[in-house]
């Protein structure tokens, strides 16, 4: 674990609380965009680039543009005037949270490592991506092409306007 | 000599680090690249500004700026100085936080793209394995500054400004992605460098570049009207419209903010030409086999240049669209027309004749060309154009 680690894990971390923790949603999308770089350069380190990339093109070029396209379209960003961004059951949402975080760390700790430790990086380089996405991997990649033309097809039907005279 | 012509940038910088000890050369390397990639491009800027009012002017039968200095050449310098000493001002109630960081994140974003271009023989900062992506990927970072700026001045035409902004450059970052996909397709490797190295071989002394090819041409004109569109410019400049609409996101911008913002847009457009460039024209390699003698890094700047003075034409003689006419544009027939292109690409690489592949290619573009030109116009009900006097 490098010094650079340290800072990018710190960053991200800082990202993510501040989108849990800050009052007003549309900073709270911004400090999210500040994790998601932070994911970004976290692959980046390791050694993926190609996901590295595709996670700035995706989540920070795409997703948080949509988180607040969906924040500013539906709801007031406004400051919430009275009360803190905590919910009334925010114990049991702890607990909740808490009992996850634990079973998913026992799990990682228990589990064997089953993959053999090798001292060389495995090399995640984009022609390797390429070729296992359309060969082993090609039944799943149509699959998901798939569920996500229909849920565009889905979601412009829904905003389509209905004809006039067509109740 | 011509050699060392081709290399002078190259040799320099070994020549500089070369009095640093060693262990601090690869830092001190980067740290000089970094430094005179953010002294050229502001510099470009600065000529690039002049170039278009002065070609502005003439377009529009006026002389532009003619007042500092010997023909005008000074006015970017006055501008700078102007931009520099203006009052910043920061609305009330503005988001100061966001206000102030929203012109940095743009700045940053579209210089860190400059990173991967090979602007000529071994002239390349980080030759990355996927540096088309990373390009991208930072082009796609600079749509949440748009929105920050607009969010953060706390000003519904601002506000507007940022929507619309946006919208435009996710439409239209689709069909950019799309249309150079295709050459991904052909060279088979996401690294520019690469992909320049494959174009930079000769036939009867004309070079490969990917724009004299059946699917190259029709990427290069998409991605010429999607490259357009992404920078903001003419006749796409919705976000903007100066001319008409309140100026979009960057209206509660003034001082040096506001020369940021107008920065990271002609940088972001030089990023943008030397991409398109890079893809298309043969980054830095000469059309003729004859002219290789030229030094790369000549060929790759003038290329930019003539995508500049490409924009600043278009920008001098097209009508600006209207929002529904560019939305319909960017969906029903761009990215139609980079879509099709894939099929072209594809069948470039699988047929082996050289003459039926030029054929299909060519009857596959045009065709569809003429066939969706046709629809949309029929589906617009334009009659023969009319005129009407004032009486």
């Amino acid at each position: 674990m490098s010094f650079v680690f340290y800072v990018l894990a710190a960053m991200t971390l800082a990202g993510a609380l501040a989108a849990v923790l800050l009052k007003n949603l549309v900073h709270c999308a911004l400090s999210l965009t500040v994790a998601f770089a932070g994911l970004a350069l976290l692959f980046l380190e390791l050694g993926a680039q190609f996901v590295a990339f595709v996670q700035i093109l995706v989540y920070v070029g795409a997703v948080a543009i949509l988180v607040v396209f969906a924040i500013l379209l539906t709801r007031s960003a406004e400051t919430p005037k009275a009360g803190g961004v905590f919910s009334r059951t925010w114990l049991a949402g702890l607990s909740v949270a808490a009992a996850v975080f634990a079973v998913l760390g026992w799990a990682v700790l228990e589990s064997t490592p089953w993959l053999p430790q090798t001292t060389e990086a495995p090399a995640a380089d984009v022609e390797q991506i390429g070729e296992a996405l359309m060969s082993r991997y090609v039944l799943p990649l149509e699959i998901v092409a798939l569920l996500l033309t229909a849920a565009l097809i889905g979601a412009v039907i829904v905003a389509m306007h209905e004809k006039e005279g067509a109740q | 000599m011509l050699e060392k012509a081709d290399q002078v940038f190259v040799l320099l910088l070994h020549w500089l680090v070369g009095y640093l000890p060693a262990a601090w050369q690869p830092a001190a390397g980067v740290l000089l690249c970094v430094v005179a990639i953010i002294a050229v491009y502001p510099t470009l800027f600065a000529l690039a500004v002049l170039l278009e009012r002065k070609g502005l002017g003439r377009m529009q039968n006026r002389y532009g700026p003619n007042r500092v200095g010997p023909f005008g050449i000074l006015q970017p310098v006055a501008d700078g100085i102007k931009s520099l000493t203006k009052e910043d001002i920061v609305p009330f109630t503005a988001d100061a936080v966001v206000h102030f960081i929203a012109p940095l994140v743009l700045v940053v974003a579209v210089f860190m793209g400059f990173a991967v271009l090979p602007m000529g023989r071994n002239m390349v900062l980080v030759d990355l394995d996927a540096s088309l992506l990373f390009f991208f990927a930072m082009g796609a970072s600079t749509e949440l500054s748009v929105f920050m700026a607009g969010w953060s001045s706390r000003n519904k035409y601002s506000l507007l400004g940022a929507m619309r902004a946006v919208a435009q450059m996710i439409s239209y970052e689709v069909p950019l992605l799309l249309s150079t996909v295709g050459v991904v397709m052909i060279t088979g490797s996401l690294s520019l460098v690469d992909i320049v190295d494959a174009q930079n071989r000769y036939t009867w002394g004309l070079a490969h570049w990917n724009v004299f090819k059946p699917w190259g041409l029709a990427g290069f004109v998409m991605f010429v009207i999607a490259s357009m569109a992404e920078t903001n410019r003419s006749p796409f400049d919705l976000p903007e419209g100066e001319s008409e609409i309140v100026a979009g996101y960057f209206t509660e911008y003034s001082g040096f903010k506001f020369a940021l913002f107008f920065l990271g847009e002609y940088v972001g457009m030089f990023g943008i030409a030397g991409l398109g460039t890079s893809l298309f024209l043969g980054g830095w390699s000469s059309p003729l086999a004859i002219l290789n003698w030229v030094p790369s890094w000549i060929w790759f700047f003038s290329k930019v240049m003539v995508w500049i003075c490409f924009f600043i034409w278009v920008r001098g003689t097209m009508p600006r669209l209207r929002q529904d006419q560019l939305m319909n544009f960017a969906w029903k027939f761009v990215l139609p027309m980079t879509l099709l292109n894939l099929l072209v690409a594809a069948e470039w690489r699988f047929v082996a004749d050289l003459w039926l592949r030029w054929i299909a290619g060519m009857v596959i573009v045009v065709g569809a060309y003429v066939l969706m030109g046709r629809v949309g116009m029929r589906r617009e009900h334009f009659g023969p154009r009319t005129y009407r006097y004032a009486e």
